[in-house]
């Protein structure tokens, strides 16, 4: 096994995500499956290869310090599931 | 026991661009709530971030001032957290490849050198602000500060003491302020500090288990807390006890540390490079370019004030503590031209009444302040009524001639008028002048003092004395 049933309940847990039991079971299988064909890539001899983050060429991408017009408070809003008029509202939150 | 205290801070300085790191929203302070966002800055899907160039500048005069090494190709990695703040679950960040590592700064502390150590500086976006409402159980998410760009300053754990930690963040603050890239207000939390706390015992290679304290927002609150944190963890490891790992909040009403409430999740951000951003590839002819528009750094100035204008290391580091001090003072003495006299006068009467930081907002110029002083020297006035007369002018912002001369404030130096004076006054203290005779000559200032109530403290000091000294001497 790739994965086990713990790790997808914290993976889970991290993403906030509330799994019963047979959802667990079922994502560790589904997971499972992927991460073996994934691991497929272990089979390549990476020895003497350097890290890979980006796949293009492209360095340097700019933009220059230039303010630009914002949204209406409204249109931020807009998908907002609660919201007062300017702020979006969440259920209450001591950090 | 004995124990060696360990700490070592993390601080986030916002940079004083005019639009946010990777979009083009105003970073300003203070608009209404949710006026400052677009589709990247809320996280939208599809939406690209592009990084703002003066962010970079920005990180690479820091890493010069602080003799980091600047890591040529440094990429944005993914920092992954849910919270309301932080609308697309994730901070962009760098992890493996920051743009600036291995730094130091000077501090001093009780007149000893230290040098700390800078692990790495790194650039990002900052958070959204949580409002809680008073009544219903519901925060308020405003999303304007969602993407002001950071740079992140971890030190390494080498400070020993929370005075070592506070000159370490005075000093830091003072480099980002004299650079210009960061305003440096603690209030408004464009500063910000997190230090990590732990004791060992005294000899004990291994550190002692930390304790990260939050929510000091001034250098005041900063030190208290610090202080404050390594009594506390002293009488737990005193009593045998254990400290536990955990972010405590300074509440400086309360002046002590307080644990976080709600239960607190072991951390897994779960970095990986964000494929948003393509690397930074910081050439040499960048840095170059960057070095050679560097101003004058706090520990130079202060040198050269030693140095080259006699002043003592005291007052070098007082007038060198801001930038806006620092150019004051110049300016000032470009004019005047006795530095220690002028270094005095600043430190005493205009630093009682404007903080290092708000010299820009005080209405006597460094050129009035220069003639002020000029006229003490060609004893038009007195330095006593000089800080009357600086007074007026900190209230008025009027010209010292103008206040000199409407006040009648200019000093007495003539001879013969105040002979004529000192001899009424002797005449009617007969007793302390032959105390003076006889030795006494603490009685001077009596005599003085009676002249200048007369003279509303005008008359020239000393002339005063020495036109006493003679007629007392020669009965």
């Amino acid at each position: 096994m790739k994965i086990t049933p713990e790790e997808v309940e914290r993976v889970a847990a991290l993403a906030r995500l509330q799994l019963d039991g047979p959802e667990v079971e079922r994502m560790t299988r589904q997971l499972d499956t992927i991460l073996s064909y994934v691991a497929k890539l272990d089979e390549i001899d990476t020895q003497g290869v350097e890290v890979t983050t980006h796949t293009q060429q492209v360095v340097n991408a700019f933009r220059e310090d230039e303010v630009q017009p914002s949204l209406q408070p409204e249109q931020a809003l807009a998908n907002a599931p609660e919201d007062n008029g300017a702020s979006f509202s969440v259920p209450r939150i001591i950090r | 026991m004995d124990f060696e205290i360990v700490i070592g801070l993390e601080v986030h300085a916002q940079m004083n661009t005019k639009s946010k790191i990777f979009c083009g929203c105003s970073t300003e302070f203070g608009a209404p709530p949710n006026t400052h966002t677009c589709p990247v800055c809320l996280g939208m899907p599809g939406s690209l971030p592009v990084l703002n160039r003066q962010v970079v500048e920005a990180a690479i005069k820091l890493a010069l001032a602080t003799d980091s090494t600047i890591n040529q190709e440094n990429i944005f990695a993914r920092k992954n957290y849910f919270y309301p703040d932080l609308p697309k679950g994730y901070q962009i960040s760098q992890f493996e490849l920051p743009i600036a590592e291995h730094g130091k700064l000077e501090i001093e502390v009780e007149g000893t050198k230290k040098t700390i150590g800078i692990t790495r500086i790194h650039m990002e976006e900052d958070a959204g602000k949580l409002v809680h409402d008073e009544l219903e159980p519901v925060s308020h998410v405003d999303l304007n500060r969602t993407g002001t760009p950071l740079l992140e300053i971890v030190s390494e754990p080498d400070l020993r003491s929370p005075a070592e930690a506070t000159a370490y963040l005075k000093k830091l603050h003072a480099i980002v302020r004299y650079l210009d890239i960061c305003d440096g207000n603690m209030q408004e939390g464009s500063f910000r500090c997190d230090a990590n706390i732990s004791l060992r015992p005294v000899g004990q290679e291994e550190f002692g288990i930390r304790t990260e304290l939050k929510n000091m927002n001034s250098f005041k609150n900063v030190q208290l807390a610090m202080e404050y944190e390594v009594r506390r963890q002293r009488d737990v490891l005193l009593d045998g006890g254990r400290v536990i790992q955990q972010t405590l909040l300074w509440n400086p009403d309360k002046a002590q540390t307080e644990t976080m409430r709600g239960k607190e999740e072991a951390h897994d951000y779960r970095y990986f490079p964000d494929p948003d951003l393509v690397p930074v590839v910081v050439d040499q002819d960048w840095i170059s370019t960057v070095a050679a528009g560097l101003p004058e750094l706090p520990d130079h100035r202060r040198r050269r004030f030693c140095e080259e204008l006699g002043l003592n290391d005291y007052d070098a580091e007082i007038l060198t503590s801001s930038r806006e001090l620092a150019d004051y003072f110049e300016l000032a003495l470009a004019e005047y031209g006795n530095a220690k006299k002028l270094g005095n006068f600043m430190g005493t009467e205009l630093l009682r009444e404007y903080g290092a930081e708000e010299i820009e907002a005080c209405p006597v110029r460094p050129s009035q302040l220069a003639r002020l002083l000029k006229m003490i020297e060609d004893n038009t006035i007195s330095g006593k009524i000089a800080k009357t007369v600086f007074a007026e002018m900190l209230d008025k912002g009027q010209d010292p001639e103008v206040i000199v001369k409407e006040k009648g404030l200019v000093q007495m130096s003539d001879e013969g008028e105040l002979q004529a004076m000192v001899r009424e006054i002797i005449a009617a203290n007969q007793e302390q002048a032959q105390q003076f005779r006889d030795g006494k000559t603490k009685v001077m200032g009596f005599f003085v003092g009676q002249l200048m109530q007369r003279t509303k403290g005008k008359a020239n000091p000393k002339l005063a004395n020495k036109l006493f000294q003679q007629e007392l001497n020669t009965p």
